[in-house]
Formats: C-alpha cells, structure tokens, sequence
C-alpha cells in the first residue's frame, strides 16, 4: 500500500509539470501580464521597465521555474478582470461545477448500472430492446440538443423545473451549495439530466457487454454448478467482475464529464467554472485561463488516484502488487 | 434397489436458427456407487455435453428433447428448476477442464467454499469453514488454514484443481462428474489428481462419471468404458474388455494408436480422417467414411448397439466377425 502511495504521488507530481508545462507555454505567447496589471494606457518604455521589474525579459524556463514555484505555494496569478488572485476566483465557481458533476455522476451509477445488468440478463426482454434502441440513438445526440429539449419541455412547456441558475444557495464553510435546499435541488434536475445524457448510453452500453462476456465464462458456469441461487451467481459471482472493467473508465469518463460541463454551465446559465473559463476566453483572461487548467488538472489527477485506489479494493490481484 | 445414475435414451438438441441440431443420440449407460465410468472420444463427440445434461447446464440453446436421467430413482429430466438447483453441486458435483478458469478470481477460495455449503445445508458460516477445511485436507492441500483467505490466483494449477475438488466434495455428494479434469494440467500433476479423484470414490462412496479423450487415463482409473462417436455411444463395456478385446473399428484405432502400449500421459494418435460435424453426419454409420472394414450396408443403415457376449460388452457395427452377429 506504501509504495503504491508513493508510486501514485510521483505519477501525480510528473503529470501536474506537463499540465503546468502546458499552462505556462500559452501563457508565455499569448498573454499579456503587464496589461492585466496596469491596463492599455500606459506608454511603452514604462511598459519594459514593468516587465522588467516582473522578470518577463528572463528566459524561458526562468520564468517557468518560477511559474511551478508560485503555483505550488497556491498562488496561481491574478485575474485581469476580477482584479482578484485566480485560485480565489476559481473556488469561489468550484461548488457550483463539482456539484453539477457529482449529482450528474450519481444520476449515471443510479442509472446505468440496474438497466445495464437488467438488460444483459434478459437480453431478449422488451425493454432491453427498448433501452438498446434508445442507447443508439442516445450516443448520437448532442448536449446541447438534450439540453434544449429538456428546456423546452420542462422549463418552458409544463413549466415544472427552473432551466436556470443555481436557485437559492447555503453557505457551508466557505462552501455555497446547492444541494441543501429544495429549490437548489430543483434548479439541479435540469442541467445534470443534461450533463449525465452523454455518459448513459455508452455506459449502459459497456456496463451491459461487460456483464454479458462475465457470463458466459467458466467460473459463472460453475457457480451455477455449485448449486448456487440466482442473485448469488448474478449479484456477486458477476457484478463484482463486470465493476472492474467499468471502474476504470470511470476515471476517464470524469474527465469528460469536466469538459462537458463548459457547454451545459452556458446553455443552464450555470454560475461554476465552465461557465468562468468561457467568460474568461471572451475577456482574454489568460491567467485566469491557465489557472482554471491547473486547477482542474489536479482535480483529475486527484480523482484518478481515488478511482485506482477503489480499483485496488475490489481487484485481489492489484492489492497483491501493491504490497509488494 | 436400482442404479445410482441410469441414463435412457438420452437425446440433446441445439436450436439452432435453421432448426434444431441433435449432439446426442439416444444414449444409455448405468452407474453403481463406488463405480466409475469413463467417457472417451474425439472433441465434439458429444462427451461434455452429456455430462452436463445430466445437472441440466447444457449451455444455450441446447435442450434435452428425450429420454430419461434417473438419479437416486428421481428423474433430473422432469425436475422444476428449484429442485434441479438444490441437486447440483449437493448431490452431483462436477469438475471443470480448467481450474485456471473455473474460480472466481475475485473471491477468496473460503468464500467460493463456504456459499456451496449454504448453500445445501442449515449451517452457521463457521460451520461451513470449518466443512471447507475439512475438504481441504482431503484433497492434501498444504496449509489449508491459509488457502481459505487467499485468492485464486495466489495458487498453482494444480493446487486450483485440487481446490476445484475440494468444493466437489463438500455436501458428500453421490456423483462426481468431471470433465477432462487433467487436461490443462502439466502430465507430472495430472496423475495426483487422477489418484486422488480414485482414491476419494472408494474413501467417499461416490460414483464416478470421467470424461476424458486420454484413453490412457480412462484405462488405469476406471471400471467401464463407453466410447462416443459423433453423438453416439459406439461401444461400451468393461474397461479391460474394452482395452484388451475392442471391437468397434473405431476403438481398435483408438487403441492401436496408443504408442507402446498404455502409459499414462499418452495422447491418442490420428486415426485418418476427422469425426463429422453434426451438421453433416453421413448416412448410416457415422463412421463409414474412416472406416477401413466396411461393407454395402454401413451406408444405408445406422447400426444398434448390440450385446456381443456374456460380458456387458457392446458395440455397434455392422461387421463384427459372423459368429458374433447372431447373438
Ligand atoms: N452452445 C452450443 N451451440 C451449438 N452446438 C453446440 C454447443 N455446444 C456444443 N455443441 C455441439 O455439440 C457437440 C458436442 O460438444 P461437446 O462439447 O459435448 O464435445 P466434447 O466431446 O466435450 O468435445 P471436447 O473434447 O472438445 O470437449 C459439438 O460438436 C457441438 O457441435
Ligand atoms: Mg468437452
């Protein structure tokens, strides 16, 4: 367990630099820190003594080194429009995304996982056809049309759920969240409906193959010979090998998750980072850009670590290599 | 009273999309406890397959569409799927080819242990370990204490095998059905397991059914042969009948193919030609196309299997010497 810990640090630590690489690279060819500080109308020698002073005229890797030394003491820049430290303007935008994520990634467990096994053991029920025909369609079906629909229907037609904005908020140490309050709740439906739309059907999808290869090996065929009920052979000898495979991609999915959320935060009027980062492109916030990278960098690398480490407690054979 | 396993007339199809397939003939034979009987053939004789319609598991699309397994005087056939379930692997066991396949890897082996057991009886879950160690013992697994926690892929080949029998025997079944249980075994282990599996149907009073295309193996392990052809039982009997005095064309070459004599760990060597898929299964004997002594009538008529002497031994083919054809 030790030295899967380290190993994963180490791992975590190498992909931050290449985030970090990545960050400053486009930082260093297209932002403009001196304009961010003091705005356009100041003349142009005054604008090389400033860049001087901040070392901009260093090299290259100077100035990177430099860069990782800052981020690692949690200063990220400054954003040229909220005149505020980036890392602050981020956090205070953090709830409202990972909040949207988490609902969207309960939404997709509580979903795929019962019509995905439902539907690889009945394969020839009606609806598993129907969720079949559905996923088809499904994978090809943008967002934004989902989100459209959704709006359309609920928010606009039947007038049933808010279609945008967080609704009322609590503040829970520093922590403005949505999912304490009914009308908060409610104002959630919508865009995570949205957002989990694009993971269903390719996880009820794989989720459904996976179960349906488990099945047919030897080891169900000899539970099955053990004499053993259906919901064991099902429910333990086959879900527990279909959950590693989907375990996974899990973590990758996630990550698409994150990007998703730039569409679903504008078309809800979603206040989080999605919504932050697209401001920011428009206003040529590039600090504010780059910090918004290394942040959610580290969110992904954070919870890949947590997905291996849940991996490695339902797989014996990576806790074997782990002890090692 | 009666046998402990009586197969009559057994028939298995596949349905299959342009219609149904048979994989087993009208196949018979008898089993007494403490007896045991082997099961040899080419792959896709039929063997697997009969020994899993005996636990009704034929995989998909087959069915059994004839004929009667009578089992302690119950016929599995007619069975509801409830009480089917409570036989299997309580009553009859069966082994699989590949231990490597056959446990679950992500369960420790005292689990996959200890659900048969509570599987079959009303006991305390430290009851049911304390079965699983017992079993675990007697198939002399070293260190069971610690087997019980481990995973599969922490133990060999040979010791899964050993586990794999182990689970067999823990509701004291009556028949073992093991299905090539050496095959994908290293030759050095294969006759541990197959002493073993000996062994335990004298200790445990079991009844034997082993499948094997290892001639060889059948020979030294069991009492009595049946040897299938292309979904059909083509000569059965005693095993040293069966070994010393073959009869059916096809079993002389399975024989004669053995090099030097019997050894354990030989394979069969090629008898010329392949078995037919039941797809196209020639008219007549299903053999005739190998077959080096055939006559006019192997094309147009199937031959019975008939009882050639005092010895329970039977063939079916048309060209048995004169003085045997009648009777
Ligand atoms: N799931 C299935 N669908 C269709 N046909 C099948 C199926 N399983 C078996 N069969 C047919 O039944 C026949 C007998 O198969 P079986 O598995 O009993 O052979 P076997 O004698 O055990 O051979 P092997 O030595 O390869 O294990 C095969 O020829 C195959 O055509
Ligand atoms: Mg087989």
């Amino acid at each position: 367990m030790f030295a899967f810990i380290v190993r994963r640090i180490i791992q975590s630590i190498v992909v931050m630099l290449v985030i970090s690489f990545i960050g400053f690279s486009v930082q260093h060819n297209i932002g403009d820190p001196v304009r961010d500080m003091v705005g356009e109308r100041v003349s142009v020698e005054e604008r090389e003594a400033i860049r001087d002073k901040l070392g901009l005229n260093d090299p290259f890797w100077t100035q990177y080194i430099r860069f990782v030394g800052n981020a690692a003491k949690g200063d990220l820049g400054t954003s040229y429009f909220h005149s505020k430290p980036t890392l602050q303007v981020i956090l205070s935008k953090a709830p409202a995304t990972l909040e949207l994520v988490l609902v969207s990634s309960i939404i997709i467990i509580l979903l795929t996982f019962p019509i995905g096994i439902y539907s690889a053991l009945f394969p020839r029920s009606l609806f598993s056809k129907i969720v079949m025909g559905f996923s088809t369609i499904g994978v090809a079906v943008p967002v934004f049309l989902t989100a459209i629909v959704l709006i359309y229907i609920f928010g606009v037609e039947l007038n049933w759920l808010p279609a945008y904005g967080r609704g009322e908020t609590v503040n829970i140490w520093g922590w403005e969240t949505g999912l304490l309050t009914w009308d908060g709740l409610r104002h959630l439906i919508l865009p995570s409906l949205s957002l989990s739309s694009i993971m269903l059907p390719l996880y009820i999808r794989l989720i459904r193959s996976e179960m349906m290869e488990v099945l047919e090996t030897e080891y169900i065929k000899f539970a099955w010979a053990k004499g053993l009920n259906k919901n064991r052979v099902w429910l333990v000898h086959a879900f527990k090998n279909t959950l590693l495979p989907v375990v996974t991609v899990f973590g990758v999915e996630i990550g698409i998750l994150f990007a998703f959320t730039l569409l679903t935060e504008t078309v809800f009027q979603w206040q989080g980072m999605g919504f932050m980062f697209l401001e920011a492109v428009e206003r040529s916030d590039t600090a504010l850009l780059v910090a918004y990278l290394m942040v959610v960098g580290g969110m992904f690398v954070l919870i890949n670590t947590v997905i291996d480490v849940i991996y490695g407690f339902i797989n014996p054979m990576v806790r074997i290599a782990g002890a090692k | 009273m009666g046998h402990l396993l009586e197969v009559r007339n057994l028939e298995v199809k596949f349905a299959l999309r342009f219609g149904d397939l048979t994989a087993i003939d009208n196949i018979s034979f008898t089993l007494d406890k403490k007896e045991k009987l082997g099961l040899v053939g080419e792959s896709g004789a039929g063997k697997s397959v009969t020994g899993f319609s005996i636990i009704n598991l034929i995989s998909k699309p087959g069915y059994i569409s004839g004929g009667s397994i009578l089992f302690e005087d119950r016929d599995l056939s007619k069975l509801s799927t409830g009480e089917m379930r409570k036989l299997r692997g309580h009553r009859i066991s069966m082994i699989f080819q590949d231990p490597m396949m056959t446990l679950n890897p992500v369960l420790t082996i005292g689990t996959q242990m200890t659900e048969t057991v509570l599987a079959h009886m009303k006991v305390s879950k430290s009851d049911a370990m304390d079965i699983a160690l017992e079993k675990l013992k007697k198939v002399y697994i070293p260190s069971p204490e610690k087997r019980l926690f481990q995973y599969p892929h922490e133990c060999s080949g040979g010791m899964r095998q050993r586990i794999v029998i182990a689970i067999a025997l823990l509701t004291n079944p009556s028949l073992i059905v093991a299905d090539e249980p050496t095959t994908a075994l290293d030759v050095t282990i294969q006759a541990g397991i197959m002493d073993l599996l000996q062994e335990l149907c004298t200790t445990e009073d079991m009844g034997l059914i082993l499948i094997t295309h290892d001639l060889a193996v059948v020979s030294q392990v069991t009492d009595k042969i049946a040897v299938m052809y292309a979904g059909r039982i083509i000569e059965t009997g005693p095993t040293e009948e069966i070994v010393n005095n073959p009869r059916h064309p096809y079993t002389k070459g399975l024989i004669n193919s053995l090099p030097g004599g019997l050894q354990a760990g030989s394979r069969l060597a090629q008898i010329p030609g392949m078995m037919p898929t039941l797809t196209d299964i020639p008219d007549g004997c299903a053999f005739n196309p190998r077959c080096t002594i055939n006559g006019p009538i192997c094309l147009e008529k199937l031959p019975e299997l008939r009882v050639l002497d005092g010895k329970n031994h039977s063939a079916a083919c048309h060209m048995l010497e004169n003085d045997q054809r009648d009777k």
